[in-house]
């Protein structure tokens, strides 16, 4: 799907979200607004009770095709933070493997009134599919679909980034590891590059880079330590051992040796670096205990910005449709 | 009224004298204060230095807790809220720049009580208007006005803070 045609679907006709599907094809402003009304959110967490009434009477569903706990624990979570009702369905007891088909179980969660899905699939495009045949008051959120699009994980990642560094102009960011099948570093990148940053770096061997990487905007290096070289950012990526045969590395074992994140290799980052991983770790394999747990490491902050940046592109999309604009 | 009856600096040396004299009746000393994102807050500010309370003030963005949020959506501009003290049991003031249809003060409570429970809670605005919509009061006041229907008062600033009236829009 190209950039105009993904920005088409998820804004509304004065350009606000409604759909939130993709990073790509979104204004730098755009990007901006749901960093500072998650800032805002993060505020929640400081009252005894951790609940705004923004989204009560609503009702959003938890759509996952593909298991993952923390992603949908944390969307969850912003969900509840915002006073709506939850529904997880879980996919695998669900109608679908009962032959249903994916648009039979959204018309039917539909007629009992939901107003939002939080789509994970292991198919491309899934969340934009659903987004296309949805009731025109229902948004939809993509947690994920296939090797596409995380967007929600990216913008929790830079928002993790500016809470950590401020700006964004004059950042080097190193992405390592399974770029080839990782829908986290794609939507990282678009991130990335629309909000500025100097250089984007993809660190990785050359069976776990997509052909023609170069034209994402990115730099792409096949050596862990030149390629961390004064960078300010480095985001660890899971290797996702479930969605490789065994011809992409040589062994778990060699794949820490040449291309873990270890103290040493560290060393040739800005002192100030800080490390990032969206989980869950592979310890040993991509990443040396030592630094997970470290004083540089923000992966448990990413969590807790999750649940903000999740609450905020919920509040914006869920009001945004012009069908829903009265004057106040 | 007239343009000079909405002299900032004269509302606002009403205002903390109605204050002062509001916490003596009551026998509050250091309590603390709020005010409410944008001009609210601006008011605050200044009265938090005149009358020298000694606990840091609090600001309120009350956007998360607007009861027209369905129909307006997310304000574009939202704040994040900063209580740097413990709201339970506290005396607390509450300042707003214009006390309207009352909907901003209500969203103000709501969200002070998700923080915690105050002993009491002082309301003082620099305007008092027509056109309450629910039954809210302000304890003290800087001043008042009667606007015709779809006027609106508006503080500018916050250098300099001027009031301003105009017809009908946001």
């Amino acid at each position: 799907m190209s950039a105009t045609a993904a920005a088409d679907i998820q804004l509304d006709a004065s350009g606000r979200l409604r759909h939130f599907l993709t990073v790509e094809g979104l204004s730098r402003e755009l990007l901006v607004r749901i960093m500072d009304t998650a800032e805002s959110f993060a505020g929640v967490t400081a009252q005894n009770v951790k609940k705004v009434p923004l989204l009560r009477g609503k009702t959003v569903v938890n759509l996952f095709f593909e298991n993952s706990t923390r992603t949908r624990t944390t969307f969850e979570l912003a969900a509840k933070r915002l006073s709506a009702d939850v529904l997880n369905i879980n996919i695998a007891t669900s109608a679908t493997s009962k032959g249903e088909s994916l648009l039979d179980t959204v018309r039917n969660l539909e007629a009992m009134h939901v107003d939002m899905f939080v789509v994970r699939h292991a198919q491309s495009g899934a969340a934009h599919f659903i987004a296309r045949h949805v009731a025109p008051h229902i948004s939809v959120l993509n947690a994920g679909d296939g090797r596409h699009a995380h967007p929600t994980q990216a913008m929790l990642d830079v928002f993790t980034i500016r809470r950590c560094k401020g700006e964004f102009a004059g950042l080097k960011v190193a992405i390592v590891g399974d770029i080839l099948h990782s829908r986290v570093a794609r939507s990282e990148i678009w991130a990335l590059n629309t909000l500025g940053v100097d250089e984007v770096r993809v660190v990785a061997p050359k069976t776990l880079l997509p052909a023609h990487v170069e034209a994402l905007g990115v730099v792409p290096y096949h050596d862990l330590s030149e390629g961390l070289r004064d960078v300010d950012v480095v985001i660890m990526l899971r290797l996702q051992l479930e969605r490789m045969g065994s011809a992409f590395i040589p062994s778990e074992h060699e794949y820490f040796q040449r291309f873990g994140l270890t103290e040493r290799r560290l060393e040739k980052a800005r002192p100030d670096a800080i490390v990032m991983h969206p989980g869950p770790i592979n310890r040993g394999i991509e990443i040396d205990s030592a630094i997970a747990d470290g004083p540089r490491s923000v992966i448990l902050p990413q969590v807790t910005n999750g649940i903000a940046v999740r609450m905020a592109v919920m509040s914006m999309a869920m009001h945004a449709g012009p069908d829903r604009e009265v004057a106040a | 009224m007239s343009q000079a009856d909405l002299d900032v600096e004269t509302l606002l040396a009403r205002l903390e004298a109605s204050l002062r004299e509001e916490l003596v009746r009551r026998r509050v000393d250091d309590p603390a204060m709020i005010g409410v994102h944008t001009g609210g807050a601006w008011i605050a500010e200044i009265l938090h230095r005149r009358l020298g309370f000694s606990e840091p003030l609090g600001y309120l963005d009350i956007s998360f807790y607007r009861d027209d949020y369905p129909q307006s959506g997310m304000n574009p501009d939202v704040r994040a809220s900063k209580l740097p003290f413990r709201v339970d049991g506290r005396n607390i003031v509450l300042i707003d720049d214009v006390l309207y249809t009352g909907r901003t003060v209500r969203a103000a409570l709501n969200e002070i009580f998700d923080y915690g429970r105050p002993a009491e809670i002082v309301l003082g605005v620099l305007i008092d208007r027509n056109g309450r919509q629910i039954p809210i009061q302000a304890d003290c006041i800087g001043g008042r006005v009667e606007l015709e229907p779809g006027q609106r008062i508006k503080l500018v600033g916050p250098e300099p803070l001027q009031l301003t009236i105009r017809a009908g829009g946001r």
